[in-house]
């Protein structure tokens, strides 16, 4: 404590202390422990060091942690000692001027303490870099102290809170504070009152704190030791600890007859072979678990071998021992809070983790709804089929790809590759629906099979020009990072933009298909064609215009797609299959639907995922059987056209 | 004559809209009955109702003398208890023969594994020359469905009804679209088969209707506006306020 | 009756007849039996192609004649190659596992026997024990019975939902090819029991015949194949022959009029659905002894794709069509891809067929359907037409 007080004097002190040789004069006045530190002899010392406010004090302790000061034989002075090319340099340890270089090892003796004094100078300097002028090395230090909690730095932390200027650097002192109080505070009254502070704390750090206070072990005893923190009583063959385990740590532990396991049997029967037979079995006999039981129980008679332990002697053991786990702390009183804390931690954690799979779920559904919405546009208003609509989605991730190579700025890249890639699918589709779908109207199976022949040309011809690697499509900086709600609920801006497109495009879309004169042509096209033809409109150019929509869309949607997975040339691939889902799921002929689709099977996805986190494999799975399954019920999709309209 | 199929109180709406609106209707056996009414009246969707392809949301249908429910069967199974239906537009298959056209459908037992190991046997071809004969297809029975003229397809339809040995008709509009003098054929064809079964024809077309010489229900907004014969429903003022007020 | 039905389908005579007449070339010709012209591997090539040729003839009669464009065929394709798959790995690693054991001291006990089998197949995937749907893979005989009741089931089950909810049209064939993604994906996973993506290998090495060089064993799945490629044909002829025939055609063309001729359309769908796919499941466990390896890639949706691809060029609706187009474009697949197709230099770039068959098939797939909907199978109906 008196080491910290007086740090505090000395940086307060610091400006002022300026002083040409002082720093040598106080090492030399110390120059035996100096020399030969031990971790007892070396505290006072730094107590004097630290307190002389020098400013050249922490670069000295620096280099002596890291065992680069040199005491010199000729003039008996220390000096910092680098070794480069030209052997041993000796600065000054005043000024770091160098003093003499490329001089042998016996001109300078090293000095090197050991591990406990270089610890005690650690936390000395703690202190220093606790406090230092520049951001970053508070940072570190913060950081280096948050990796591994020493209680020796409690102190040079609480005194450097006052004086941090920076208010996050503040808060984060005062937290890891509380985590060292928490786990090392000096009475059960801090240390419960710590604990209390962390009840309310998500973050990984924190819980981390909490769980090492309710460290545990398993104890075998036959009679609790006094004062043993018992967390729990276990029952072998119960619960989390299985018989077998339950005996070998009595096995292990207090010199039990060892289990026979049927390996030991084997390595027993083959080490006691005579002849041709083992405990009068023949060898040839001994293919059966019962025979070798037999033949192990004939060499237990004859004392061969040790006896088997069977199920009634674990069974007397047990009730002759009790099996415990123990907290590693002796406080009852302390566990008992971090128990509290930690429940109200889980309890927030799962709230937030709920809320997180939530937040999940709609980014997702953003992403299908995105790759689905063009799809719904050409199949639901105009009944017809794309293959190829994945493919779209691919070309549109491509032109974002070549626009990054082009123009270096992300954010005018992005700028100028989203229209242009509905510019390029447009085309596209435009271009598809002329040559091949025109002719196919009305034959939807075929119409299905020709786009897939164009899907499969199109997959291929991008394998052959842009390679069968991934290609990156980078985001610009300000979509990089997340949104951090707390310490589990985070969400990435690029999913957020996403949302923010799939959002904008609903409204769009719905804008285009209810309030302008395309909408409303494109209705009537889809309602009654020679009807509409008859007042006027252009079937031909309606159908062009709204397949063009439709694949224009999935340009974009590449685009948003790419930039949080990779640009492949199978990418569309993955998306058709959900995309046609989520249009069927959802309700042919409905941006609504798409959406309601959307919306549930990227929520039933992230549903099956939550259950069983580590297989995306069969959350997939899964979503199809059910989406297989809620067709039976409803083979129109959620929002379905009822009646004459829904046209049988 | 005994009553063959009743409806009481049967109601179906799509969307709101009451397609058919508390009808009640009676049809014995046998007997001929022409069904008229404006675009809209529910004609079609009564054929639906009956068939089993529309499900009504209340009423009861009932048919046979064993008062079987219809509500809740299968078309195919509405179709096997004696129910034929022929659709405005001649369906025939194209593909097929006027022979293999007929062939289907006789009636046969129709699971599958019985059409699998069904065999061909002479009373089976003797019923479909037959039938060739009643419907003046005898010239045509190799020849592919889809070369006939439209009149042609129409008879082979009603032939192929006529195969199915229904007990009950259903006709939709079988006049359209045909020449005078093919009209004339298929009107003595469905009174022929009404001389043993019960026929229902829907037709917009009251020269044909007619010819048909037989009683008359008129449908209005889903529900019976009149019924009787033909002088007598014309003569009704609600009915000339239907057909001519608008 | 029989000759009766062929007499009434010529047709069918003349496939078995060219299906004969190919079988003995090859044998002539083949390293096994004959004079060494063709060699072990084209063997199993043309074995494999007459498999494809079986489940192309299955994909026409469900595609083909009742209009349900499955995209999911080639799952049950797949089920059947895994089903005799899990036969053959085991009674593989069997005999090695006795082999390896019967030099021990003592003689091994049957637990241990299971777990050194169970070790050695499932290590890959990092795991030791036997997954439940492999208890009957000690048996042939039952894994055969799987190999025809696994795809049966699945497709009477899948089918009468599908059917059922009157689920038609492109919603089926999407449907379908949902299915067989899920089938995949599953497949994928490594606690599958399958393998995961390691899939079932060395099957070509037929338990119990060691001794036999593989020249002999390809000529003889040759053969099996041949001969289920002639019943199945016969089997499927025999089907659309006749009233059945009738009704299924009927089915394609206008569903509903045929149930208002008191068909119950369903039935006959589900009939046409389970027994194709049995089929189907038949000519997987041919296939894949042939082929050596089985894995997830080998089930998804694209291979299902694929083969209404061979069945389109080849010709709906005439089986020997589908024959012709499995056959055709298979063979020339494995032509382009390997290497075989000489390249084409444009100058400024050359065309490499590895690269660019795809593109090729994609495009010539799309200019079939539009300008040309018989396919090849139309081919030989011209030559008919203009011989009279």
């Amino acid at each position: 404590m008196l080491r910290i007080f007086s740090l505090v004097i000395a940086l307060a002190w610091l400006p002022f202390a300026v002083s040409a040789q002082e720093l040598q004069t106080l090492l030399q006045s110390h120059r035996d422990v100096i020399i030969k530190p031990s971790r007892k002899s070396v505290g006072p010392v730094l107590d004097t060091l630290v307190a002389s406010g020098l400013p050249t004090v922490p670069g000295f302790l620096e280099a002596w942690q890291d065992k680069s000061i040199y005491l010199r034989a000729e003039d008996d002075l220390f000096y910092v000692g680098t070794t480069g090319g030209a052997g041993l340099v000796l600065l000054d340890v005043e000024t770091g001027a160098e003093v003499v270089a490329g001089i042998g090892k016996k001109d300078a003796k090293q000095i090197k303490p050991n591990g406990g004094v270089r610890r005690e100078i650690g936390s000395a300097l703690v202190a220093f870099q606790l406090s230092d002028p520049d951001i970053a090395r508070r940072t570190q230090a913060l950081d280096a102290l948050a990796r591994a909690l020493d209680p020796a730095q409690l102190g040079p932390l609480v005194a450097s809170i006052d004086g941090e200027p920076d208010a996050a650097l503040k808060a984060r002192k005062q937290k890891l504070a509380n985590y060292l109080q928490a786990r090392f505070g000096e009475t059960p009254t801090i240390r419960v009152a710590a604990i209390q502070n962390l009840s309310s704390d998500l973050s990984v750090e924190g819980r981390a704190v909490l769980s090492q206070i309710l460290e545990t072990t398993t104890l075998v005893a036959q009679e609790l030791p006094d004062g043993t923190n018992v967390a729990s009583i276990l029952t072998p063959g119960e619960g989390g600890l299985a018989r077998d385990v339950a005996y070998q740590m009595l096995v292990d532990d207090h010199d039990l007859p060892a289990r026979v396991g049927p390996a030991d049997i084997r390595r027993a029967l083959e080490a006691n072979l005579d002849g041709g037979t083992v405990g009068g079995v023949p060898v040839a006999q001994l293919d059966s678990d019962d025979m070798r039981l037999r033949a192990y129980d004939a060499l237990v008679t004859e004392g061969a071998v040790p006896a088997r332990v069977d199920a009634e002697a674990m069974d007397a053991a047990f009730a002759d021992w009790g099996f415990y786990t123990v907290y590693v702390e002796s406080d009852p009183t302390i566990t008992e809070a971090a128990e509290t804390a930690q429940a109200s931690v889980k309890t927030r954690v799962g709230l937030s983790q709920t809320a997180d799979i939530g937040m999940d779920a709609i980014s997702l559904a953003s992403i299908y709804f995105l790759a689905a919405i063009g799809l719904a546009v050409t199949f639901g208003v105009m009944g017809v089929i794309n293959m190829a609509h994945g493919e779209f989605i691919m070309m549109g991730a491509y032109t974002g790809y070549v626009v990054q190579q082009i123009v270096p700025d992300y954010t005018l890249s992005l700028i100028v590759a989203l229209p242009l890639a509905f510019a390029v699918t447009f085309g596209a589709g435009v271009a598809m629906e002329r040559l091949v779908i025109r002719w196919l109207y009305h034959r939807p199976l075929e119409t299905l099979l020709a786009t897939f022949g164009i899907s499969i040309a199109l997959q291929q011809l991008a394998k052959n020009i842009f390679g069968t690697q991934a290609r990156p499509l980078t985001s610009p900086g300000w979509l990089d990072g997340a949104w951090v709600i707390n310490d589990v609920i985070q969400i990435s801006y690029i999913r957020i933009a996403i949302f923010v497109l799939a959002l904008a495009f609903l409204c769009l879309l719905l804008f285009i298909l209810k309030r302008t004169r395309l909408g409303l042509e494109v209705r009537a096209v889809t309602q009654n064609p020679r009807m509409a033809a008859s007042m006027g409109i252009n079937p031909e150019k309606i159908k062009i215009l709204t397949f063009g929509l439709g694949s224009g869309i999935a340009g974009i949607a590449g685009v948003a797609i790419g930039l949080y997975a990779k640009v492949t040339s199978e990418m569309g691939a993955d998306y058709i299959v959900q995309s046609f889902m989520t249009v069927v799921v959802g309700g042919v002929g409905n941006v609504w639907g798409t959406l309601a689709g959307a919306t549930m099977i990227g929520g039933f996805q992230k549903g099956v995922e939550w259950l069983n986190p580590s297989n995306t494999l069969a959350a997939q799975t899964y979503m199809i059987l059910f989406i297989i399954l809620f067709i039976q019920f409803r083979p129109k999709g959620i929002v379905a056209l009822k009646g004459r309209a829904a046209g049988d | 004559m005994s009553t063959l199929l009743e409806l009481s109180g049967v109601s179906v709406s799509f969307d709101g809209f009451k397609a058919i609106n508390n009808l009640s209707f009676q049809i014995g056996e046998p007997e001929l009955r022409a069904i008229i009414g404006p675009n809209g009246a529910g004609k079609t969707t009564f054929m639906d109702i009956v068939t089993g392809k529309t499900k009504p949301d209340e009423g009861r249908i009932v048919f046979g003398e064993k008062n079987i429910s219809l509500i809740g069967m299968s078309e195919s199974k509405i179709a096997r208890e004696g129910v034929g239906r022929k659709f405005q537009k001649p369906t025939v298959f194209e593909q097929q023969t006027v022979r293999e056209n007929l062939a289907m459908a006789l009636k046969n037992p129709r699971g599958p594994f019985e059409v699998l190991f069904y065999r061909k046997t002479k009373l089976g071809a003797d019923r479909i020359e037959a039938l060739a004969e009643q419907i003046g297809l005898s010239d045509e029975l190799t020849r592919v469905a889809g070369e006939l003229s439209h009149g042609q397809k129409q008879w082979l339809e009603i032939g192929m009804l006529l195969a199915q040995e229904p007990r009950l008709l259903l006709v939709d509009e079988p006049a359209a679209g045909m020449t005078p003098a093919e009209r004339e054929k298929t009107t003595s064809m469905l009174v022929e088969a009404a001389k043993t079964r019960a026929v229902v024809v829907v037709e917009h077309d009251m020269e044909f209707v007619r010819r048909l010489n037989c009683k008359v229900t008129v449908l209005h907004e889903g529900a019976v506006l009149a019924e009787g014969s033909l002088d007598h429903v014309t003569q009704n003022p609600e009915v000339i306020e239907v057909y001519l007020g608008r | 009756m029989q000759r009766s039905f062929l007499a009434q389908n010529p047709s069918v005579m003349w496939f078995l007849a060219a299906l004969g007449l190919f079988t003995v070339v090859v044998t002539l010709l083949a390293e096994g039996t004959g004079s060494s012209v063709i060699s072990t591997s084209f063997v199993k090539t043309l074995g494999k192609v007459l498999c494809l040729c079986l489940i192309a003839i299955a994909m026409d009669v469900v595609w083909g004649y009742c209009g349900i464009l499955s995209l999911g065929h080639f799952a049950f394709f797949g089920i059947g190659g895994y089903s005799v798959g899990m036969w053959l790995m085991y009674a593989r690693t069997e005999a090695i596992v006795e082999t390896s054991m019967a030099s021990s001291v003592i003689p091994p006990t049957p637990g241990e026997v299971q777990d050194a089998i169970a070790a050695q197949i499932f290590g890959v995937v990092g795991a030791s024990e036997f997954p439940a749907i492999w208890m009957f893979s000690h048996s042939l005989v039952l894994q055969l019975l799987m190999v025809v009741l696994v795809p049966g089931v699945l497709a009477l089950v899948f089918g009468w939902l599908a059917f059922r909810s009157r689920v038609t049209g492109v919603y089926l064939s999407i449907l379908t090819q949902a299915m067989t993604l899920a089938l995949s994906l599953y497949l994928l996973q490594n606690d599958s029991g399958l393998r995961g993506n390691n899939g079932l290998s060395g099957l070509q090495n037929i338990p119990g015949f060691d001794h036999l060089p593989q020249s002999t064993v390809s000529i003889v799945f040759f053969w099996a194949s041949a001969v289920a490629l002639g019943a199945g044909y016969l089997l499927f002829a025999r089907v659309l022959s006749g009233k059945m025939g009738s009704v299924i055609r009927a089915v394609r063309d206008d569903e509903v009029r045929v149930r208002f001729l008191g068909y119950h359309v369903e039935s006959y769908k589900l009939f046409v659905f389970t027994l194709t796919a049995i089929v189907a499941g038949i000519a997987g466990a041919l296939y894949y002894p042939q082929a050596g390896i089985i894995n997830p890639t080998e089930v998804a949706p694209i291979a299902s794709i694929y083969l209404a691809v061979w069945v389109a060029i080849g010709g709906r609706g005439r089986l020997y069509g589908s024959v012709i187009g499995a056959a055709f474009v298979s063979l020339l697949a494995s032509w382009f891809t390997g290497g075989g197709a000489p390249n084409i230099n444009l100058g400024f770039y050359t065309i490499q067929w590895t690269e660019w068959w795809l593109v090729l098939l994609g495009a010539s797939f799309v200019a079939v359907t539009l300008f040309f909907p018989g396919g090849i199978g139309s081919l030989f109906d011209r030559l008919k037409g203009e011989a009279k």
